[in-house]
C-alpha cells in the first residue's frame, strides 16, 4: 500500500454512512472504493488482504448491537456536553518557516502539490 | 436585459449562496480572517493546517452571526445544533474535511421578499470555507501543479439554501440581491461578490408548464458578479430547453459561466464528491443555543430593509421605487431627518433618488423649500446643491452670494417674454401656424437670455398668453 495507514481505511470504513450496507464482509470493490475516497493505492493482493481485515474489524464492532441501546440517547461525544465557544480576538498565527517546515515542496510561500484538475471554487 | 422564456416552459430555480461572515477571526481557531491582502500562508495555525492532536473551538461571533441572518430570514432557531465532518480529499483542505452542519443546522424554514414575492428558506448552516489553489501552467488541463494557500481555510462560512422558488433569471439576480441587501443591514458579512464574499449558486431546471415533476437540474457555479449570475441562469435555461425541445436530455452536472464564450459549459468536479460520509464531528460539543440569548440576538436586529421599505412607503407616501432606493440605512435616516426638518416628503425622495443629494439634513430641507417655493428653479438647485455640499454652506447662503434667486416677477419676466418674440418673429409665425416645437424653442432662448433663472413655469404662462 502506498502514502496509506490502516487507520485511514479504517476510519473510512467506519465512518461511512450506511454501514450497514456494507454487511460484515467487505468485498473487493467496496475496498476499491474507501481505498479511492481516501485516495490510497492500492497493490496486488492488497484489496483483499484490507477485504478480510477490515470485515473481521466490522464485526468486532458488530458485538455493539449485542446490547440493548433502547433507552439510551445518541450522541457523538463521550464527554459530558459542554457550550464551548471562544471570542472573536484574532491571535497571531505561527511562523512560515515553521509553518512550511514538513512540506515536501513548497515555493513562495505556497504548498505545492500534484495537479488538480479541477478549477477554483 | 430582456428576459426571454421559451413559450410553454417554466424554469425551477433554487438557491444556494455562501456567504463569508464579517468576524475578525477564523471559525475554529485565532487566525485572522481577513486573508486578502496577506502573504501566502501567513495567517494559519496548527488548527486550520490539520495539524494532529489539535482541537477546533467555535468562534462566538460567528454563531451569533449566524442565528441573527437566520432571525432576519425569519427561521426557526435551533435549540440544539451540532457540527459535522464533511469527508473529502482535496488539497484545499488539509483535514481532509470540512467542519459544516449537515443535520442539525441553526436555522430552518424562513423566507426571504423578493421583488413582489416570497422565496422560502430551506436552511442556514455555519462551516469553514476551504484553501484557495492557484494552478501552475498556461491553463488548467496543462498544469502540472497546483499552489495551495490555507489563509483562506478556516474562515467563517455560512450557506443559505432557498426553496425552488424561483422562475427566472431577473428572479435569481433579485434573490441574491435582497439577501445582499439583508446582510449588509444586519452586519453579518460586507457580502461582495466580487471579493468572493458572497458566492451564489443557482440549481436549474426547466420543465413543460402544467408539469408537476421536476425536470434534471444543473448547478452553475464560480459566478461572481449579479450581472453573471443573471445571463448564466438565463443562457442555461435556453440550454436546457433547447436540448428538450430537440429530443436530447439534460444531464444532472455542475457549469460554469464562461464570459468569453457568454454561455454555460461543463466543469470537472471534485471526484466522487458527493459521497461525502458526514458524520458528527467529534471534536466539537454541540451547542444548545439559550433561549435568552436568541431572544437578545432578536431584539438587536436592525430594522430590515423589506420592513423599512414598507414603513417608507406607508408613513410618507413613497413610490416603491422611491422607497427601494431609499433602503440604504444611510440614504434613509438622511430622507427622515430632512423631512423632520419640515421638507416635502416626495420632494426629499426626488433630490435624494435623482441627485444622489447628500447635505446635512437642515441644509437639505432648506435646499428642497428653496426650490418648492420658487426662489431657485432646479436647475439651479443643482448648482446650489453642488456647491452647498463641497463648501459646507447652506444652500441659502450660496444663493446669496451667487446672486442666484428665481427672476419670479411678473413685470421682468413679460419683457423678457416680448423681446424674445419680437427676435424670433419666424418661430413666432410657426407656432401660430401650429408648429408646437416652436414654443419650446422660444422658451429655451428666453431661458438662456435670463441666464437660466427665469421661472419657467411663469415664463411659460406669459408666453402662451402672448401668442393668444
Amino acid at each position: 500500500m502506498r502514502r496509506s495507514s490502516r487507520s485511514t481505511i479504517l476510519g473510512i470504513v467506519v465512518s461511512h454512512h450506511g454501514l450497514e450496507g456494507y454487511g460484515l464482509t467487505l468485498s473487493r470493490e467496496q475496498v476499491r472504493h474507501v481505498a479511492m475516497l481516501a485516495r490510497l493505492g492500492l497493490e496486488a493482493g492488497e484489496e483483499e488482504f484490507y477485504a478480510d481485515q477490515l470485515s473481521g474489524i466490522l464485526g468486532h464492532i458488530d458485538r455493539l448491537r449485542e446490547l440493548d441501546t433502547e433507552a439510551v440517547a445518541p450522541t457523538a461525544q463521550a464527554v459530558p456536553l459542554e457550550h464551548r465557544m471562544r471570542e472573536d480576538e484574532p491571535r497571531p498565527c505561527l511562523d512560515r518557516e515553521r509553518v512550511m517546515a514538513n512540506a515536501p515542496e513548497a515555493r513562495d510561500g505556497f504548498f505545492v502539490v500534484k495537479a488538480i484538475q479541477e478549477a477554483e471554487p | 436585459m430582456a428576459e426571454v422564456l421559451p413559450d410553454g416552459w417554466e424554469a425551477v430555480i433554487g438557491m444556494e449562496v455562501h456567504v463569508q461572515l464579517a468576524t475578525r477571526s477564523k471559525m475554529f481557531c485565532a487566525c485572522p480572517a481577513d486573508y486578502l491582502a496577506a502573504a501566502p500562508n501567513s495567517n494559519v495555525c496548527e488548527v486550520c493546517l490539520g495539524l494532529p492532536g489539535v482541537l477546533p473551538v467555535v468562534n462566538r461571533r460567528a454563531v451569533e452571526l449566524g442565528v441573527r441572518t437566520a432571525l432576519a430570514l425569519g427561521c426557526e432557531v435551533a435549540r440544539f445544533t451540532r457540527f459535522d465532518r464533511k469527508n473529502y480529499f482535496y488539497p484545499d483542505l488539509p483535514k481532509g474535511y470540512q467542519i459544516s452542519q449537515y443535520e442539525l443546522p441553526i436555522g430552518r424554514g424562513g423566507r426571504l421578499g423578493v421583488g413582489a414575492g416570497v422565496v422560502r428558506i430551506t436552511r442556514v448552516h455555519l462551516e469553514e470555507d476551504t484553501g484557495k489553489l492557484l494552478h501552475a501552467g498556461d491553463d488548467l488541463q496543462t498544469a502540472r501543479e497546483s499552489l495551495v494557500d490555507l489563509n483562506r481555510a478556516g474562515v467563517p462560512l455560512m450557506e443559505i439554501v432557498s426553496e425552488p422558488d424561483i422562475h427566472s433569471a431577473d428572479g435569481a439576480r433579485e434573490y441574491a440581491e435582497a439577501l445582499r441587501e439583508l446582510l449588509r443591514a444586519i452586519g453579518a458579512s460586507e457580502a461582495d461578490m466580487e471579493k468572493g464574499q458572497l458566492r451564489a449558486e443557482a440549481n436549474v431546471s426547466v420543465r413543460r408548464r402544467g408539469e408537476q415533476r421536476l425536470g434534471v437540474k444543473t448547478e452553475l457555479k464560480n459566478i461572481n458578479s449579479f450581472r453573471f449570475l443573471q445571463r448564466a441562469v438565463e443562457s442555461e435555461i435556453r440550454r436546457q430547453v433547447a436540448v428538450l425541445e430537440s429530443g436530447g436530455r439534460v444531464v444532472q452536472e455542475t457549469r460554469g459561466w464562461s464570459e468569453s464564450l457568454q454561455c454555460t459549459v461543463p466543469q470537472r468536479t471534485k471526484e466522487y464528491a458527493d459521497d461525502y460520509r458526514y458524520f458528527p464531528e467529534p471534536d466539537l460539543p454541540p451547542l444548545e443555543l439559550d433561549a435568552a440569548w436568541v431572544e437578545q440576538l432578536r431584539a438587536g436586529l436592525p430594522e430590515l430593509p423589506a420592513d423599512r421599505r414598507r414603513r417608507l412607503r406607508e408613513c410618507y407616501g413613497l413610490s416603491e421605487f422611491d422607497a427601494a432606493q431609499l433602503s440604504d440605512p444611510a440614504r434613509a435616516a438622511l430622507f427622515e431627518a430632512a423631512v423632520a426638518a419640515g421638507a416635502s416628503a416626495r420632494a426629499v425622495a426626488n433630490w435624494i433618488v435623482q441627485s444622489d443629494a447628500r447635505l446635512p439634513p437642515q441644509h437639505l430641507a432648506e435646499l428642497v423649500d428653496l426650490v418648492e417655493r420658487g426662489v431657485i428653479n432646479r436647475e439651479q438647485g443643482m448648482q446650489v446643491l453642488s456647491e452647498a455640499s463641497t463648501h459646507g454652506l447652506s444652500p441659502a447662503e450660496v444663493v446669496r452670494r451667487r446672486g442666484l434667486g428665481q427672476v419670479s416677477d411678473a413685470g421682468a419676466l413679460a419683457r423678457l417674454v416680448d423681446e424674445v418674440l419680437a427676435e424670433n418673429p419666424r418661430a413666432v409665425a410657426d407656432y401660430r401656424a401650429g408648429k408646437q416645437q416652436a414654443l419650446g424653442a422660444l422658451l429655451g432662448e428666453l431661458r438662456k437670455r435670463s441666464g437660466g433663472r427665469a421661472n419657467m413655469q411663469m415664463a411659460r404662462d406669459v408666453m402662451l398668453d402672448r401668442l393668444g
